[in-house]
């Protein structure tokens, strides 16, 4: 049977819901303040904004006409107002040129070239300069800055891990339907054949001076560096 | 690919440097930029305003008005711009599209106008961009009914020409106003539905006594009068219903709708009655059934628009309501406990069971009060009040909320579902978009091949068949063919991987190779010969089929095409390793070699070593990088 007791404490509870509520209730009208507020950080939204040099500097620096510039940039500005490009942006430009396959493993190695102080973002002077060099540069400073992408780790040492990646995101490009089917060790056939033919003292690293030398050597890299040159 | 990214073509040729040293092939070359115009600003006049932009600009979009050479016909000779007598306002937008790639609508422009700018230009309004295209559809959607209402009620007017008799009683039924007889028709119904709901509501009145201090109700003193004014009702009731039902166009969907139902359920009683006569047992069921007959009054919904439209609009609350509902019973089966257990002290009290409770529970919240059931208790008076107070809130606050959350939820499902198919409408755009970029390559790819036997042979018929790509797009497809070189595969569309995975896992043509591949040197091809000893046959093959069809009219080699679906997939069972890269480009192959038709020697041997395939025409020399570009010179 219900006893006293029990009737009682129910009639506490009741008291107790009573007095919980209407505090809550002059919390929200506002008279007073129960809560502990947590200072909540404005998000400030920092609009890096960058402005390149002067024309005549970059035109002296590079390789380019004013002409030429005037073009790369109404190109590049177009893409990114603000005026540098970051990681996100870029991979995105440079997939939509490989709609087959995944291109974002081959665009992050190709920032990290092209973002030489290492800052995660890629102002126009940077862009230019690359450009300038690959288009327009001596063989030697083509394959000095093919050796820095190849190069990961920036250790002045190509081994056999970084040419792997290097290899496999080229091939992620190429997406699933090809002909030939890709096998999964393709890639690393393709880095055993490279590195033969590069890795002169066979000490499983490939330093510069190797990569200049066997480049030097073959003639198909040779012919092909120089397929680039007409493309402004 | 994006327009404004072709801006950025340059700099990923660039990067392709970064592919060179890896490759073991030599790269194709690369393709000449015949004509190295400076870029200019053409001026665009339209309408007296004056639009300038560059002409590269204009270029991205070759497919359009602007960008293709149909801008020459209003080349204006004297003033040295192009003119267009059309809206500037609009010209804005348009010409926004090929600066930014997006294609917006303005809000206060009427569709129908821009819909003709549109066309004007040759853009398609598909791809206006995702910030402006619920509004360009919800505008283009109302406008649309608005033109098939102006075209119903134009149709209503006129006398429509030799319809059935049944179409005819089918459009009276639905539609009274069309002639004088289905008004009156449309009336009569309505008075008859009138009078059987009211003799039903006055059947139940007490009326008058008779001897012996009973008090009757009017329907068992008049007895006989309200069964005829019943019968005849439902004899209208039924002659109405047979005659829908004969002119419905689609009877089985007729019997299925809503107010043929209604229908039925009014006039089904009255048989019922019929049948069971006096029947002690029954009788109590059939009494029943006379409820039903109060049904009839739904038979006026078909006489009112609004009752349409409250039952419609209930309907498609139907989750919201059911939702109220649902936290209403959550909150009684909360309160009832609560009052049951608080209650259960005091003695002599009406709380027996928590279902007991609930009565009081739906009573105080929708505050009613009735006052049958009280608490006594000073917990359960304290809970009490709880309750009525939150019935209060739960209740009489979201009513309104409700009815203005009908029409705000109401549209947004609507707009979800748009959004949602939308979204599957841009994400197969995007695919197409993706698949047609790929595509286009593909195609080049052989076109190209093609147009470049072609000049070497001084066919005049390369006009035709090939389409000129613009410079940015061969120059994109010499970067992708580079790729290809680089890693020593090729790009292939689904279909072909589909097969070569279907038939490399299909290997057992051993024995029937070498004799096929000395055998034929006809003007076919040596690896097409082969192929026509195969038997195998493949399903969706008619891709490559197509092609070789399309080329026919160009060579005036015969191919058989119909052979042509077995000859990849047959040249992948050749090899006894499935996978070795050596496979030539045959696709390309058998295009060039068709085209320069000389017999091939079939010098493709089992082992698959590095060796040039056969179907690489002997006179190699004669083809530049092309014929080079077919051969695999070394295994991976």
């Amino acid at each position: 049977m219900w006893n006293k007791g029990e009737s009682e404490g129910l009639q506490t509870l009741g008291i107790v819901v009573v007095v919980c509520s209407s505090l809550k209730l002059l919390h929200y009208l506002g008279l007073i303040d129960l809560s502990d507020d947590k200072i909540e950080d404005e998000l400030e939204m920092t609009m890096v904004c960058h402005r390149p040099e002067g024309l005549e500097q970059l035109e002296a620096q590079t390789n380019f006409s004013k002409r030429e510039l005037q073009v790369l940039y109404r190109g590049f500005k177009n893409e990114c107002p603000s005026g540098v490009v970051n990681e996100e942006t870029f991979k995105q430009i440079y997939s939509q040129f490989f709609p087959h396959g995944d291109a974002s493993m081959y665009a992050h190695y190709l920032f990290n070239a092209f973002d030489t102080t290492q800052t995660g973002s890629v102002k126009f002077e940077d862009f230019v300069t690359a450009l300038s060099i690959l288009l327009r540069g001596t063989v030697h400073e083509k394959l000095r800055w093919t050796f820095n992408l190849y190069d990961i780790n920036k250790d002045g040492y190509i081994n056999k891990e970084e040419m792997i990646d290097i290899v496999k995101a080229i091939y992620d490009m190429m997406g699933k339907y090809t002909y030939p089917v890709l096998k999964d060790d393709t890639p690393r056939q393709h880095v055993d054949v490279f590195f033969q033919k590069m890795d002169k003292n066979k000490d499983g690293v490939v330093t510069l001076d190797e990569f200049l030398e066997s480049c030097q050597e073959d003639d198909n890299i040779m012919r092909s560096l120089q397929l680039f040159e007409n493309v402004m | 690919m994006a327009a404004g990214v072709a801006a950025w073509l340059p700099f990923a040729r660039a990067a392709a440097i970064g592919w060179m040293p890896v490759a073991n092939c030599p790269m194709p070359l690369a393709p000449a930029d015949k004509n190295k115009r400076q870029d200019e600003l053409i001026i665009l006049n339209v309408s007296g305003r004056r639009f300038q932009t560059w002409r590269t600009t204009l270029e991205r979009y070759p497919d359009t008005l602007l960008g293709s050479t149909e801008k020459e016909f209003f080349f204006n000779e004297d003033t040295k711009e192009y003119f267009f007598d059309r809206d500037p306002e609009v010209f804005r937008c348009v010409l926004n599209f090929y600066r930014t790639g997006k294609l917006h609508y303005p809000r206060y422009e009427c569709i129908s106008a821009y819909d003709d700018e549109l066309a004007f230009y040759g853009i398609l309004p598909e791809i206006i961009g995702d910030c402006c295209y619920e509004e360009y559809k919800d505008r283009k959607r109302e406008n649309a009914e608005r033109l098939m209402d102006d075209n119903d009620s134009e149709n209503n007017q006129e006398s429509l020409p030799s319809l059935s008799f049944r179409q005819t009683m089918w459009r009276a039924f639905e539609n009274p106003h069309t002639s004088t007889l289905a008004l009156v028709f449309y009336y009569v119904t309505g008075f008859f539905i009138a009078v059987s709901v009211i003799t039903n509501v006055v059947e139940t009145v007490p009326c008058g006594t008779v001897p012996g201090n009973k008090e009757l109700p009017c329907g068992e003193r008049y007895a006989v009068a309200f069964f005829c004014l019943d019968t005849a009702c439902v004899m209208i009731f039924t002659v109405e219903y047979l005659l829908r039902l004969f002119a419905a166009p689609s009877r089985y969907r007729f019997i299925r709708s809503v107010m043929s139902i209604i229908d039925v359920v009014a006039i089904m009683p009255y048989y019922i009655g019929l049948v069971m006569t006096d029947n002690e047992d029954v009788s109590g069921a059939f009494v029943t059934l006379r409820v039903f007959r109060v049904f009839r009054i739904f038979k006026f919904s078909r006489h009112s628009q609004g009752l349409r439209i409250l039952g419609y609009t209930l309907k498609s609350c139907a989750s919201e309501l059911g939702f109220l509902l649902f936290s209403l019973t959550m909150a009684i089966i909360i309160f009832a406990t609560v009052m049951f257990y608080a209650e259960k002290g005091s003695s002599a009290s009406k709380f027996t069971s928590i279902p007991a409770s609930f009565w009081y529970t739906i009573v105080t919240m929708t505050t009613l009060g009735y006052g049958d059931m009280v608490p006594k208790t000073i917990a359960g008076k304290i809970f009490g009040s709880i309750c009525s107070l939150s019935g209060v809130l739960v209740i009489a606050l979201p009513v309104p909320v409700i009815v203005s959350n009908f029409s705000r939820i109401y549209h947004q499902n609507q707009r979800a579902d748009k959004r949602r198919a939308q979204k599957k409408a841009r994400l197969a755009r995007i695919r197409v978009a993706k698949t047609g970029s790929s595509n286009a390559y593909l195609h080049s790819k052989r076109n190209g091949l093609l147009n470049e036997a072609l000049e070497m042979t001084g066919s005049p018929e390369d006009e035709h068949m090939t389409k000129t790509t613009s410079l940015i797009e061969s120059q994109h497809h010499h970067l992708l063919h580079c790729l290809e070189k680089t890693t020593n595969h090729e790009f292939i569309d689904e279909q072909m991987f589909e097969q070569n995975c279907m038939e490399s896992s299909m290997q057992n043509y051993p024995s029937t190779r070498s004799p096929s591949l000395s055998s034929h040197q006809g003007l076919t091809t040596s690896c097409c010969s082969r192929r026509s000893k195969k038997t195998t046959h493949l399903p969706n093959s008619n891709l490559p089929a197509t092609r070789l069809r399309s080329m026919q009219e160009l060579s005036t080699i015969h191919i058989q095409g119909s052979e042509q679906p077995s000859l990849t997939t047959s040249r992948s069972s050749l090899n006894l390793k499935a996978d070795d890269g050596l496979r030539p480009n045959c696709k390309g192959s058998q295009i060039t070699t068709a085209i320069i038709s000389i017999p091939t020697p079939p010098a493709l041997t089992p082992e698959g070593e590095s060796r040039p395939p056969p179907c690489s025409p002997g006179p190699t020399t004669n083809i530049p990088p092309i014929g080079s570009n077919i051969v695999k010179v070394s295994a991976l």
